[in-house]
């Protein structure tokens, strides 16, 4: 049974369709991509998932549950992590504080039961240096890892990733790449939404492509890469 | 009177407006709601905590204990039931809503109460006082000042060393990704109004055994809570006893030079600094 859902998932701002009838389903531990040109309606995707946003039609299902209408609080303590394209840490907590609250209010636990958990997300995302800076003075690359870091304490089935490897090096897109491969590895569902496409089709065995809201294709990346259709929406950007 | 002596009793005067501004800095802290109704919550618990003495015989400070966890449970249903569905991106529901709830608390204790001023006799500690050095000390407004002191300390402490502090913190600075970290913002924001209303119940067991109350004091002490949260910077609860502290001098001061200056004084210097520091003596460095 898939872990996630989505089921003809429809919804529209004014006269503007972000999502028409999107469908597809992702399996305990796997790792999907979602590609597809900006505005194409990936994040408002993520909303949908999440239910800050609600659907204007279709159904969000996980772990074989209908959540369509549960608020986003329900689905975080469900198992549905993500991170924020443009980081949004609690900006006056302290780096540890962003992860120990996710991590006891993600688990309805105490500090005592999570605090270990906490250091090692902090080693894994390279936090542990900065973990008693407030959040509001963490540089763009470390808020990209605090997101990260946050929605791994919410201790996710599924982790949605929403653009978490723009602008980094080289080499850090590297370290990047290892740490959600090991996070896939531990058995945590990853949906990626990238632009970074050799990161992305370097983790993921799945790619969707969206455009104007709807998908247009879905299979194994290397096909999906080589299609024209894909290749013509893409045109431009680097394979 | 010496100068001494008049500063000294100013900054005791600004223990008891920090503690009528500490409730209401907390909210708005935490949930950008001004409590409109503030003041009148302040005069309603006095009139619990007379009820209490004058029915159970109970001490005021008992009574004040009493009082608290009636307090919090009514601070707690009032967020739950009323004010969480005003809560949103627009400004103006909060305000008229606790505009409205003003009116309901003042006509509510009018009815019940009648017009008639009244008091708590805290069985002659009003008029006690110290002798510390060259200045007289009246033991009430040291305990005042002592509480306001004591209370913003157990806040902060609960703010910075505990989980519903972080909880407070993170809703504060984004419900909507709080949400996200499984935290139920309306329930914190519950939690919240509970604990300020604690906080007004001890500001009411100062302002009801200091001086008269009656049921239209409400708004008059709600504009000193107000202008001690702004000139102590939105959000800081030691800048609110700052603040309370500034306009308490100011008063005593103006009182000292002319009688009829009191109230003025203190209004004054609010103006004077927010015309220096428009966001108050101790901003948040992230707003």
């Amino acid at each position: 049974m898939p872990i996630l859902e989505l089921d003809q998932v429809s919804k529209s701002f004014g006269a503007v369709p972000a999502a028409e009838a999107v469908s597809f389903a992702v399996e305990p531990g796997e790792a999907l991509g979602i590609i597809g040109p900006n505005g194409a309606g990936k994040s408002t995707l993520f909303n949908l998932i999440t239910g800050n946003i609600g659907v204007d039609s279709g159904r969000v299902l996980f772990g074989g549950e209908d959540v369509t209408r549960a608020p986003p609080m329900r689905r975080c303590l469900a198992g549905i992590g993500r991170t924020f394209q443009i980081p949004q840490p609690f900006q006056r907590l302290t780096v540890f504080e962003n992860v120990l609250t996710a991590a006891m209010f993600g688990n309805r636990s105490s500090q005592a039961e999570v605090s270990g958990d906490c250091a090692r997300i902090l080693v894994d995302t390279g936090l542990v240096a900065h973990a008693n800076v407030p959040a509001g003075k963490l540089t763009l690359l470390q808020r990209k890892r605090l997101e990260l870091a946050r929605a791994l304490a919410t201790g996710p089935k599924v982790l949605l990733l929403d653009e978490i490897a723009g602008g980094l090096t080289e080499a850090e897109c590297g370290a990047l790449v290892d740490l959600v491969r090991a996070i896939n590895a531990r058995g945590t569902a990853i949906v990626w939404i990238e632009h970074v496409l050799h990161a992305l089709t370097s983790v993921v065995n799945r790619l969707v492509v969206l455009d104007f809201g709807r998908v247009i294709a879905t299979g194994e990346p290397a096909a999906i890469m080589a299609s024209r259709q894909v290749r013509e929406i893409y045109l431009g950007i680097e394979v | 009177m010496s100068w001494l002596d008049t500063v000294v009793q100013g900054v005791l005067l600004g223990g008891l407006y920090a503690l009528f501004a500490a409730g209401l800095s907390l909210v708005f802290g935490i949930m950008r709601l001004v409590n409109l109704a503030h003041g009148d919550l302040i005069v309603l618990a006095a009139y619990l905590i007379l009820v209490l003495v004058t029915a159970l015989g109970l001490n005021p400070f008992v009574a004040a204990l009493v009082a608290m966890p009636i307090m919090f449970a009514a601070g707690w249903a009032l967020q739950r039931l009323v004010l969480n569905r005003t809560l949103g991106d627009d400004i103006l529901p909060p305000l008229l809503v606790t505009f409205g709830l003003s009116i309901v608390i003042q006509n509510a204790l009018l009815e019940g109460f009648s017009a008639d001023s009244r008091r708590i006799y805290a069985g002659g500690i009003e008029t006690a006082s110290l002798a510390i050095g060259p200045v007289n000390v009246g033991v009430m407004p040291l305990l005042t000042l002592a509480s306001a002191v004591l209370a913003i300390v157990a806040l902060n402490q609960l703010f910075y060393r505990t989980s519903l502090g972080r909880a407070f913190r993170a809703t504060s600075d984004d419900p909507v990704t709080a949400g996200l970290m499984g935290i139920r913002p309306n329930r914190i924001f519950a939690q919240a109004t509970g604990v300020a209303m604690v906080v007004v119940t001890i500001a009411a067991l100062y302002l009801g055994t200091r001086a008269n109350f009656d049921p239209a004091t409400g708004p008059s002490r709600l504009i000193y809570a107000f202008e001690a949260v702004i000139i102590g910077g939105l959000g800081s609860l030691w800048g609110t006893l700052a603040g309370g502290i500034i306009i308490g001098v100011a008063q005593t001061v103006g009182a000292a030079v002319n009688p009829e200056w009191q109230i003025l004084a203190g209004h004054v210097a609010f103006l004077a600094v927010l015309l220096a520091r428009p966001r108050g003596l101790f901003p948040r460095a992230v707003d």
